[in-house]
């Protein structure tokens, strides 16, 4: 029968990210917001911890905890700070993972270890202005000349765009959608200014322009026309991993809910006692039970290589469904002080509110759902 | 340079203690264990000074087969070697000295490292008991230490101010937190510390010295307490704090 239990290393990472996050993250992360950048020194400390490395294996540079120990990760980021959490889920599951997963052997061993470990940052690049939903629409180009592919196009939406070192570019060639490397500094590439943004605003996103671009024949990732199904397979993984940093946030959100209510009165007794705030906080730990639950089975399923691509959309969409209704029932509980920049309620509503859109939009993930409900004739 | 370091798995302070049934316990259910705090400044101070000197950092713990996950995060933090006396749930102080003195009079290490208390207990007997049976120098609640030529330099907090003293090696010294920033042990280390060897050693049983009568809870918190408006009650405020509630 199903049977659900942390190892003990797995709890010692849990520790080790919580204690980091409560004690390094939170503290900077109001800062974080408002300067809409996460301090370097930050980014090389959770390298350094090996917190970039966590999914992938030793040969790499990781430390082979894999897709359970990286959504443990993200769910201590995600608890303190979720522009960080972005950030790290745009560098490792969407970003190394279409190396990881799409890559030969000769260009993992070039740049996994130096993404696992932090050294260099990572990105995905997929979205472009007429291909959002249809990413299948894309426009961007890549046509062999010799031995390099020339690479023009404009991408949109990039998280970590302005700072990352190595970039996953997917264009169109001859066989379909390929996958390439495009590093940092290559003549002609140039990244936008960071775009102006509603949350998350410590995760820089911006356009990326290729004019021109010449990269060597060897940073094809995997074999040309199989770019798309390699973008497809890396989405799941982080869909996994940004549930487990809506998770975090909506615990950090339950906690701090709960004093709150139980510290401020109004007519003469702590707003806890009244029937309607209980409400609420039951909703809260409702919404955050079922997310843990079927996170944490579905990253097990993913370690097992049984999971199918439908439950990483489900866990996608409820955590992020999940994470807004939290964050609004925090923000009511605490009535006007929820809503003042006095406390960091309204940051994680307004980081909470992304997650609805990005890595394909709710709408996307229940067409995926539903697809695969039909095709298996409803059979769960 | 050769270093011991006693540790200790006490309650996260963060947890709701209550008494158990027995009303000598206190109930564990639930509830999670960590390093000691004060014992984290001890295995980082060790770590610090090995790779300064050279030499090894052994922890030790006088404890049940469930005091494995400390020895496993002192590991992971980078400790080279980890042993548990493994016998009863330790309830004596003096059970736990004697164990310790044991397996440190085998080892002759330069230096023994353990925290200023255990939040369990809170009975601070460790250090000077220790180094009574061990016949060392023990300098107690550090905040700052500096080997060199065989001897160890101690900073220590005393009421009111700084002391700074000297005692040569081996010696016993029981740390005090601003003694440095514990590490977190990075990912890499936690998955191979799963793997590395725990020693194993049987205890000598000892005759309790103090015996646990019974434990019970904190009576519930007095109303505060009102002063004037006046300027000239913010000095009684502060003396308050100070000497009553000890806040400040
Ligand atoms: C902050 C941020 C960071 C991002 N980071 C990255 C990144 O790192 N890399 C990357 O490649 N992309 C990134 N994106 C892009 C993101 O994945 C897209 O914004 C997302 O997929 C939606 O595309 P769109 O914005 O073009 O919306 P549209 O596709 O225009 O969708 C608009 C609305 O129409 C609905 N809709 C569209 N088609 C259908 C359909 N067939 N059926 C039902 N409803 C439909 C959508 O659900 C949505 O409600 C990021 C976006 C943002 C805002």
């Amino acid at each position: 029968m199903f049977k659900f239990g942390f190892t003990e290393e797995q709890l010692m990472l849990r520790d080790m990210v919580f204690d980091f996050a409560e004690n390094e993250l939170k503290p900077v992360a109001a800062k974080i917001d408002h300067d809409e950048k996460i301090p370097d020194e930050i980014i090389k400390k959770i390298g350094e911890l090996g917190l970039l490395g966590a999914a992938f294996p030793e040969e790499y540079g990781g430390s082979g905890f894999g897709e359970v120990g990286y959504c443990l990760v993200q769910e201590g980021i995600g608890s303190a700070c979720l522009s960080t959490a972005t950030f790290v889920g745009a560098h490792v599951s969407i970003g190394t993972n279409s190396i990881y997963i799409g890559g030969d052997e000769e260009l993992k061993q070039r740049y996994l270890p130096l993404l696992t470990s932090g050294q260099k940052i990572a990105a995905f690049a997929l979205t472009e202005q007429g291909a959002g939903s249809d990413a299948f629409n894309l426009k961007t180009k890549a046509e062999l000349d010799g031995n390099e592919w020339v690479i023009n196009g404009e991408k949109l939406w990039i998280t970590n765009g302005p700072i990352a070192d190595v970039f996953a570019v997917y264009a169109r060639t001859k066989k379909g959608i390929s996958a390439f490397v495009v590093e940092k500094g290559t003549p002609g590439f140039t990244p936008g200014a960071p775009e102006k943004k509603m949350g998350i605003k410590g995760s820089q996103t911006s356009t990326l322009t290729f004019d021109n671009v010449r990269v060597p024949k060897e940073n094809m990732i995997g074999r040309e026309g199989h770019g798309f199904l390699i973008a497809m397979k890396t989405l799941d993984a982080g869909r996994l991993g940004l549930g487990a940093a809506c998770l975090g946030g909506m615990k950090s959100l339950l906690k701090m809910t709960t004093q709150y209510a139980k510290e401020r009165k109004q007519f003469d007794q702590p707003i806890a006692n009244f029937q309607s705030v209980q409400n609420m906080l039951a909703e809260m730990a409702m919404e955050i039970y079922v997310v843990e639950s079927i996170l944490y089975r579905t990253a097990v399923d993913y370690d097992d290589k049984t999971m199918i691509g439908r439950q990483a959309a489900m866990v996608k969409h409820i955590a992020s469904e999940a994470s807004c209704k939290v964050a609004d029932l925090a923000m009511q509980v605490h009535g006007g002080m929820g809503f003042s920049k006095e406390l960091p309620i309204e940051r994680y509503y307004r980081d909470a509110r992304i997650n609805k859109i990005f890595e394909g939009t709710n709408e996307i993930q229940k067409g995926i759902i539903a697809r695969d409900v039909l095709k298996r004739n409803g059979q769960m | 340079m050769n270093i011991l370091v006693c540790i200790s798995r006490v309650p996260d302070t963060a947890s709701r203690i209550l008494v158990g049934s027995d009303g000598k316990n206190i109930d564990t259910q639930g509830i999670k264990f960590v390093v000691n705090p004060y014992d984290e400044f001890a295995i980082e101070e060790g770590l610090r000074l090995r790779e300064k000197n050279g030499g090894t950092v052994t922890a030790i713990v006088v404890g049940t087969e469930a005091s494995k996950d400390v020895l496993r995060t002192a590991l992971a933090m980078g400790v080279d070697k980890a042993v548990l006396v493994k016998g009863k749930e330790p309830d004596d102080s003096f059970y736990v000295a004697k164990n310790l003195a044991e397996y440190a009079k085998g080892i002759s290490p330069d230096l023994i490292l353990l925290g200023r208390q255990s939040v369990d207990y809170d009975s601070r007997q460790m250090a000077s008991a220790l180094g009574e049976l061990l016949g060392l120098p023990s300098i107690s609640v550090v905040s700052k230490l500096t080997i060199e030529n065989g001897k160890a330099t101690a900073e220590k907090d005393i009421e009111g101010g700084k002391e700074v003293v000297e005692a040569s090696l081996p010696c016993l010294i029981s740390c005090q937190k601003g003694l440095n920033d514990p590490r977190y042990p990075k990912l890499p280390d936690i998955m191979k510390a799963k793997s590395k060897p725990i020693e194993e050693i049987v205890p000598i049983e000892t005759q309790n010295k103090v015996t646990i009568l019974g434990m019970s809870m904190p009576s519930k918190k007095r109303v505060g307490k009102i002063l004037g408006a006046e300027d000239s009650d913010i000095d009684e405020l502060v003396k308050l704090l100070h000497e009553e509630a000890k806040v400040i």
